[in-house]
């Protein structure tokens, strides 16, 4: 019988926007490599967040999409801070990274409430932030992603970035951080999407879930070829 | 006199142009420094006023079709159909039209305007009929948001004088419509849409990104559409045109193209009003051909080629379900020139699972790795992966003796594959 591993994904119906469901796709793909096998639950507004789960997974969207998931996020609020304080692992990319943050300003003026899951607060500027982006994260290695957000994010001293940039933006146009992480959280706002060629944080969130399960993670020899020859077109393309 | 002047600038610096073999819009663009009026003044005296067609998808092949069809009933129609869709590219295509004293022969203008664009343009025309095709994500990294294009594209309706055709199936059009409707009581609202069993074809943006697929509830009541799809065949198709069923035979292949028939028809009966016959319209429409590049058609080694232009999730995915894999060698080309778009992640957004019994022969262009991961990733096997287009063609056509052949290529990759074609087979030249 195999192992299974259940991985929630947040809002797939507002926060979609930049190939994110490639992210849920790589999880799958990779845990199957690895001798494990993946079921998906899928959460929007309204649905029950599921409490055994292994791996949560969350997406970017427009302003709009925000607001409508906003109130609903507000609600789960309590259970995705035990998830995390508790050691789960998560992704969220792009806008549900700022609303797991402390609060997100918008264009308007408005102060949208966030989870507090991450030390980070982020503005809305005039300026979007777009383009290839490679950051140097020692952990995962270089990761290789595409920005484009408007949001600018600032890191509090709880949360540490994921990576420092290299080429391309980052948090905000001010320091070279790159996302943020706390427990087992990681938010960043690359997509591209961002776990198929960056098989190391897939690796990272895979493990992570399959100790917390299972007690133990064995690690299948994979080869990367492909992966890396995508890394390393990705990476000579300009801004 | 003014007229006579940027006239006389705009062709002289056109044949300069074309002498160094220049771009098509570059005498455009130095007619709208020069006399910024030009263009209006021009478009001004057309008895028919001023159609523009705009939305992320199916432009160009749609404004084909009206042009054809217009054409059909005797109208003389000016376009700007080398797909120069900006300003320039408009004031380019008046130059080569007018005469002299800055006046065309043509009753009526047909516009393919890019939506951003589309803003300078309507600042200084009017459009008397616009026709709203649809909002799909498609240049995020231009226009940062999908309701920035929605907010482009509802300006223009706010800017019609006569009559605004809407696609009833897209839930961003479709409120764009109402809008009009609601504050501007004189401009006549049509519809075109889809039968229940096509809908799920077509699935709009949000839906396309809804859980598992699933779409986002039901279609609200949208109201009456002056034409429906109901049916879509290999080269034939059914419309329902005001209540009544047409059947036709087409030269327009794949679903998409032949909803974009359902939307000129609307368009086309707007104009004409009572006029044209139907069946006369519809017969019309069955000469019409692909537009350049949108499914074209091309013979190499005695076989046909097909070139599929894909540039947005919701094209590549309705291309996958338009085109039958069986018995076709296919290639993939994905460049990421700005042209393209930089940013591939939609590729993400697309499922390539009915390519998996057949598989791939080639993957090309600037990201053909990041395309070959993609494959991997849905389980569809690929022969070869090679960056360069023109060898990515040779190993392709050599290995594909004896099939015929379909490439699905992004904008950029397109323009190169065509030229490296026509090198080896004829291929129409419309530059």
């Amino acid at each position: 019988m195999t192992r299974e591993l259940v991985v929630a994904q947040l809002y797939p119906r507002d926060m979609n926007i930049y190939g994110d469901n490639g992210n849920v796709l790589a999880v799958l793909r990779r845990a199957e490599k690895h001798g494990l096998s993946v079921r998906k639950i899928t959460v929007n507004p309204g649905d029950k967040m599921p409490t055994d789960v292994d791996i949560v997974i969350g997406g970017g969207g427009q302003d709009s999409g925000q607001t409508r998931v906003h109130e609903d996020l507000l609600a789960k609020q309590a259970q995705l801070r035990d998830l995390a304080e508790s050691g789960t692992p998560m992704l969220m990319i792009c806008g549900l990274y700022q609303l797991f943050g402390h609060w997100f300003r918008t264009h308007t003026g408005e102060e949208m409430a966030g989870i507090s899951v991450l030390d980070v607060t982020t503005s809305a500027e005039e300026k979007r932030l777009i383009g290839n982006i490679v950051t140097d994260s020692g952990l995962f290695g270089e990761i290789i992603g595409y920005e484009n957000h408007s949001g600018q994010t600032f890191l509090g001293e709880k949360s540490t970035p994921l990576g420092r940039v290299l080429v391309g933006e980052g948090n905000n146009a001010k320091d070279d951080t790159e996302g943020a992480r706390s427990h087992n959280v990681i938010g960043t706002y690359l997509h591209g999407s961002l776990l198929p060629k960056n098989p190391a944080i897939t690796d990272f969130l895979i493990s992570t879930a399959a100790t917390r399960r299972f007690g133990e993670f064995e690690s299948a020899v994979i080869d990367d070829a492909l992966v890396e020859r995508a890394r390393e077109s990705a990476k000579r393309r300009p801004r | 006199m003014r007229d006579f002047f940027t006239v006389l600038i705009g062709k002289t610096v056109r044949a300069l142009a074309k002498l160094r073999g220049g771009g098509s819009a570059f005498p455009g663009l130095v007619i709208e420094k020069v006399d910024p009026g030009f263009l209006a003044r021009a478009l001004d005296r057309l008895p028919l006023g001023v159609v523009v067609v705009s939305g992320t998808n199916g432009k160009t092949t749609t404004s084909k079709i009206v042009v054809e069809l217009l054409e059909s009933t005797g109208l003389r129609v000016f376009t700007n159909s080398t797909g120069s869709n900006f300003s320039r590219g408009v004031i380019a295509a008046l130059l080569q039209r007018v005469n002299l004293k800055g006046e065309t022969d043509a009753d009526i203008a047909v516009l393919e305007l890019d939506e951003a664009h589309a803003m300078y343009f309507i600042a200084q025309v009017k459009p008397k009929y616009t026709l709203l095709l649809n909002v799909l994500r498609d240049q995020l990294d231009r226009f940062g948001e999908i309701d920035t294009t929605a907010k482009f594209l509802s300006n223009i309706a706010m800017a019609t004088t006569d009559t605004l055709v809407v696609n009833r199936e897209d839930p961003l059009v479709r409120a764009i419509g109402e809008k009009v409707l609601a504050e501007h009581s004189s401009v006549r609202v049509k519809q075109f849409g889809l039968s229940e069993n096509l809908l799920k074809m077509f699935p709009s943006d949000a839906e396309l990104h809804g859980s598992d697929g699933s779409p986002l509830g039901s279609r609200p009541s949208a109201g009456d559409a002056d034409v429906i799809l109901t049916e879509v065949g290999l080269q034939s198709a059914t419309f329902e045109v005001a209540g009544a069923p047409y059947t036709t035979d087409l030269k327009l292949e794949g679903v998409y193209n032949t909803f974009n028939a359902a939307a000129a028809l609307v368009l086309v009966r707007q104009v004409c009003g009572s006029e044209v016959e139907t069946p006369a319209l519809i017969d019309a429409l069955s000469y019409v051909k692909p537009a350049f590049g949108r499914g074209e058609r091309i013979e190499l080694d005695g076989l046909p080629l097909e070139l599929v232009l894909v540039k947005n999730p919701a094209g590549f995915r309705l291309a996958l379900e338009s085109f039958e894999p069986e018995g076709f060698a296919t290639m993939i080309a994905i460049n990421d020139n700005s042209a393209d778009g930089r940013d591939i992640s939609w590729l993400w957004d697309v499922s390539f699972e009915s390519l998996a019994t057949f598989g791939v022969d080639t993957v090309t262009g600037i990201r053909a790795w990041d395309m070959a991961l993609r494959l991997e990733h849905d389980g569809v096997a690929f022969r070869a992966v090679i960056e360069p287009l023109d060898t990515a063609l040779n190993e392709f056509r050599a290995h594909s003796q004896g099939l015929p052949r379909r490439i699905y290529c992004t904008y950029t990759a397109m323009l190169e594959l065509r030229k490296l074609i026509a090198k080896q087979t004829k291929v129409e030249n419309v530059w």
